[in-house]
């Protein structure tokens, strides 16, 4: 397995190898799947569309719908204007969605299609029914990575449809709102942010939220257009509210610096709630910003959570980590890895922006400071490294897998895309029941391990 | 629909009317849709197959199954060859989708790297999408090179390389010259064609053009075949694979499934090629027999009935009394296991009703092995074939050739001088062809199926919804996009192209893993608890009784309630 991968490293500039990201449309897709009765539309040749499509589809194992220009040749060389009419045309007949959210290609980046153009001459032809809402966000893929299609196209619900309704500081005071970016996290982590919030009785617009959308239950019956996601009312009323709490630098900040920008909402840039800090300053910014206490329920997941660190730390005590995966993900799994005492050693992602390695590098300052932090990286040179010094534990992605295979290292699953397990699905890894759930991952992977390769006479019965 | 429809199984409901059902299907497009659609939307006639309106544009804003180009060449007949490396010239995304996605399965052997486990590409940035990428795919090549030292490399294009004019042809060139492998350029954009299709096309000319006849060594065996069509998903061509060579037929290439670089450059040095999936390879089966005079047949290993007369047809064409001898121990040695399993199996899902809109002959060959089973198929399609796939190869002087399949070039080949040595003499062919033999006799999906079936080409989204609804069928064969739809309506559903991570299904011991597939996806009990007991029969539920009362009874009481309660409120 990867048998053309050795420890011996050759400079490399060109050529990417097994990547640790993808392209911006797959996750613009995403992120319009959060917003209720929202049909994604692909402006390209319909490849990127089946693709992103069927990628989507193996991590949540759940329908997943989009449309796409199907540009051929002609299209290409002339511009997608007619394609787009078209597609535009079909799609509120056969499918009738409250609003579209149109995403580009390299395709159409590339022949330079001026997608406002085009919904305005929609609208203006009667195209777009009356009521109907049509967004869009630019996503070539020759920029950035799946996190930056993810953020323009949060960006682009502010954009276009946040609004302040002139309502006075007094009147929005009365019934306080606040807003959740929640970034490129999983229906059942939206859904536990969603719980928490509703523990801490705060009144807010979570978007875009994908839950209730890509986490359906099997009931018989297909809906096109489940009833979770942001509505566009809500979004709409983000603009009205007090503040805004954005998880992730990478995914979810730009849309709430945009908010700030169009309609003065302040807003508190944190990080993902993975792990205990993590959590602990999502909880506070609410209890802070939303006027509330945080309730005794809440204050008991946490001391469960920190009973349970306490308990079996001795496991995670100075085990060297390799991690790879998006970059807000990675960011807040190296400050709980270090919570837990661990030894994060090579820190990638595949994404640009130095601001991982800023932060990672700050995040490992007193525990690793010795960790290897690169960003626009790969799992081939994460590979290498550990084939030159081996590391504990690995966490990432299915596509870590072959190298924990072929390594023999225990390995957790994390981050996107999950194609080969369930529990992504089901259960959050964000919030203090998140963190137990990751930390039992990662117990269970090193003493797995363990008891699958020690020598019998320390074979023992209780861990 | 509040029961899940799989229960409304249908011998006890009137036949749907197939003309009633697409106007049905056409009622909500709008008028050019429509138009367009209703030519891709055909009741069958087995005697003479309507015309189909296949390999024609998607539909713009349609909800479709089909992929790209690109996806094609990097799917299929290229691809999976395992230790070519292949760089895919291009932004992140395409390459990354690619990889390890479709289930081509390798067994190399010790000492040859499988590159089907690298998605290796040039991550296209801006600045080369402005001033050009030839300069980087150049240098990742070096580098590829340096670090892995393949036999061979592959360079794929997705959409922005044609567009901003990269010449991967020449640097392809250049760079063969200056590394002394063989590497060869594809220009596969996404954008070329109206689906995968052209990909397959596009990978059939560069295989033909830059890999067979690389080497005339032959494999030494009486009896020497190719097997053209066929991507070893779970395993399928190892099944095969080990069938022929229990009658004594050696295998040199399967095209392309677990298969190397080297097996490929003498694949044209067989007697025959049988060619599983005709629309991905008729192209290299016809220009290997012009090139050098190998005749080509279609197989279906997929069905145990389509086995043996496949087996039978091969053995029929090397003419050989041992052979055909053999042939026939075989099959009746394989159908001992076969039969028992077959015929319990059957004995439970006769009568049954499958759909299948998949691939490029996949909803054709599968046929065979649901109809192994007694099983009925009420609507069929292909994903991205083309009019001889659906109506026979007979319609091909009659296709026209449109803008875009004018995109694809079509290779001249003629007969090579030297190497041009037909397995048979024209006068042996004759002989063969008058005793009822047909070479290149894909007769296509239509003349298989019952008259007034539903034939729907390209399905949308809206027309599967559309056709479960009306035909409820027990199990329907698509791919990953459709697969969880068709399932939230209660509908199990077979993935044809990933065959859900299991498999093979090909030969005799693959039909019985299908059949057994086919009774555990319709026995499970999964569908039968979607309707909660509450709302099956809200009155009943277990009593609360006072313990003190049970006396005696309690355990015969208690033991009923639970059964009660386990049975949804009815008396189990
Ligand atoms: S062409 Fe661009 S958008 Fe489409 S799949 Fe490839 S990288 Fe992604
Ligand atoms: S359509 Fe073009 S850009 Fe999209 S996946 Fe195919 S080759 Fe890539």
């Amino acid at each position: 397995m990867l048998d053309g991968t050795t420890a011996e490293i050759k400079p490399r500039e060109a050529l990417r190898i097994n990547p640790a990201k993808t392209c911006q449309p797959i996750g613009a897709m995403y992120a319009a799947l959060g917003i209720h009765g929202c049909m994604p539309h692909s402006h390209g040749s319909q490849g990127c569309c089946a693709y992103h499509r069927s990628h989507l589809t193996r991590h949540f194992k759940e329908p997943v719908v989009a449309t796409s220009s199907s540009f051929t040749e002609g299209a290409s060389v002339f511009g997608g204007l007619a394609n787009m009419t078209q597609a535009l045309s079909n799609i509120f007949t056969i499918y009738d969605p409250k609003i579209v959210a149109v995403h580009t290609t390299c395709l159409s980046e590339v022949i330079g299609d001026d997608i406002p153009m085009m919904i305005k001459k929609a609208t203006e032809e009667g195209i777009i029914p009356a009521g109907k809402v049509v967004i869009h966000a630019n996503t070539p893929s020759f920029v950035g990575s799946h996190v930056t299609g993810f953020a323009s196209m949060v960006t682009a619900m502010v954009k276009y449809l946040s609004e302040s309704s002139g309502k006075t500081e007094a009147q929005l005071k009365d019934e306080p709102q606040l807003n959740i970016i929640p970034g490129y996290i999983d229906p059942a982590d939206m859904r536990e942010l969603k719980r928490i919030i509703k523990e801490m009785g705060v009144k807010t617009v979570l978007f875009p939220d994908t839950s209730g959308v890509l986490d359906l239950p099997q009931d018989g019956r297909y809906r096109m257009f489940p009833s979770g996601g942001a509505t566009i009312e809500q979004i709409k009323s983000a603009g009205d509210s007090v503040g805004t709490i954005a998880l992730g630098h990478f995914a979810s900040h730009p849309a709430a610096e945009k908010l700030d920008e169009k309609c003065n909402v302040p807003c508190a840039l944190l990080e993902l709630p993975y792990g205990l800090t993590n959590t602990d300053r999502f909880i506070h910014a609410l209890r802070n910003h939303g006027g509330v206490d945080v309730p005794g329920t809440l204050g008991e997941e946490r001391g469960r959570l920190l009973d349970a660190m306490g308990d079996m730390h001795q496991y995670f005590h100075g085990k060297r980590v390799a991690i790879a995966g998006d970059p807000d993900h990675v960011i807040a799994l190296t400050q709980f890895l270090v919570e837990l005492d661990m030894k994060p050693a090579y820190v990638i992602t595949g994404s640009s922006g130095n601001h991982f390695e800023q932060r990672v590098t700050e995040i490992l300052k007193d525990q690793a400071p010795e960790a290897i932090v690169k960003q626009n990286s790969d799992l081939f040179a994460l590979h290498q490294w550990i084939k030159n010094q081996p590391v504990d534990l690995l966490i990432g992605n299915t596509y870590c897998k072959y190298i924990a295979h072929v390594e023999k290292i225990p390995f957790v699953r994390f981050g996107f895309p999950v194609l080969d397990r369930m529990g992504h699905r089901y259960f959050p890894g964000v919030g203090y029941m998140g963190a137990l759930r990751l930390m039992e991952k990662i117990n269970d992977a090193l003493l797995d391990h363990k008891d699958r390769e020690c020598p019998e006479e320390t074979f023992e019965l209780i861990q | 629909m509040s029961e899940p429809t799989h229960t409304l199984t249908a011998p006890d409901l009137a036949a749907p009317d197939p003309a009633a059902v697409k106007a049905e299907m056409l009622k909500i497009y709008p008028a050019k849709t429509a138009k367009k659609r209703a030519k891709q939307i055909i009741l069958n006639d087995p005697e003479t197959p309507p015309e189909i309106g296949a390999n024609s544009r998607t539909i713009p804003g349609i909800i479709t199954q089909r992929g790209c180009t690109y996806a094609g060449c990097r799917g299929v007949v290229l691809g999976p060859i395992y230790d070519i490396l292949q760089i895919t010239h291009g932004p992140v995304g395409c390459g990354f989708y690619a990889w390890l996605s479709r289930r081509n399965l390798v067994r190399p052997p010790a000492g040859s790297t499988n590159y089907l486990q690298y998605c290796m590409n040039t991550d296209m940035q801006e600045d080369q999408i402005v001033f050009g990428g030839e300069k980087k795919l150049t240098q990742a090549i070096r580098e590829a090179y340096a670090i892995f030292k393949p036999k061979a490399i592959a360079i794929l294009a997705t959409c922005p390389v044609g567009l901003i004019g990269d010449d991967i042809h020449t640097v392809a060139k250049l760079m063969k010259a200056e590394l002394g492998i063989n590497v060869m350029a594809f220009s596969c954009e996404g954008y070329k064609g109206v689906s995968q299709s052209a990909g397959h096309h596009i990978a059939n000319n560069g295989v033909f053009k830059n890999i067979i006849g690389l080497d005339d060594k032959p494999d030494e065996a009486e009896f020497n075949m190719n097997i053209l069509g066929e991507y070893n998903i779970g395993g399928d061509a190892w099944e095969i694979d080990t069938l022929l060579r229990k009658c004594g037929i050696h295998v040199t290439s399967t095209l392309s499934g677990d298969v190397s670089y080297d097996q490929v450059k003498k694949s044209h040095t067989v007697m025959l090629n049988g060619v599983m999936c005709h629309r991905s390879i008729n192209y290299i089966a016809e220009m290997m027999e012009k090139k050098f005079g190998i005749p080509w047949i279609k197989v279906n290993f997929i069905g145990a009935e389509a086995t043996a007369k496949t087996l039978r047809k091969i053995a029929k064409f090397f003419d050989s009394k041992k052979l055909t001898d053999r042939v026939e121990e075989v099959i009746a040695q394989e159908m001992i296991a076969l039969r028992p399993v077959r015929a319990e199996i059957k004995a439970r899902h006769q009568g049954k009703k499958a759909a299948l809109f998949v691939g490029g002959s996949r909803a054709h060959h599968y046929q065979d092995l649901f109809r192994d089973i007694g099983m009925e198929i009420v609507s069929a399609g292909y994903e991205f074939a083309h009019r001889d796939d659906y109506e026979g190869r007979k319609v091909l002087p009659t296709i026209k050739v449109d803008a875009d399949s004018r995109n694809i070039e079509e290779l001249h080949v003629e007969a090579d001088p030297a190497r041009f040595k037909p397995t048979k003499t024209p006068e042996q062919m004759e002989a063969l062809k008058a005793g009822g033999f047909s070479f290149k006799d894909y007769e296509g999906m239509m003349v298989e199926m019952k008259k007034s079936t539903l034939v729907i080409d390209d399905i949308t989204h809206h027309e599967m919804e559309k056709l479960i609804e009306i035909y409820k069928p027990d199990i329907i064969g698509s791919g990953i996009k459709d697969k969880f739809v068709i399932e939230k309506m209660g509908v199990p559903c077979k993935q044809l192209h990933s065959y859900d991570y299991s498999g093979p299904y090909a030969a005799f011991a693959g039909a019985v893993n299908f059949y057994r597939e086919v009774d555990r996806m319709l026995t499970t009990k999964v569908w039968k608890y979607i309707t909660p007991p509450w709302e099956k029969a809200p009155l009943a539920s277990v009593e609360l009784v006072h313990a003190s009362k049970l006396g005696g009874a309690k355990k015969n009481g208690e033991a009923k309630a639970w059964r009660k309660a386990a049975a949804g409120g009815e008396e189990a």
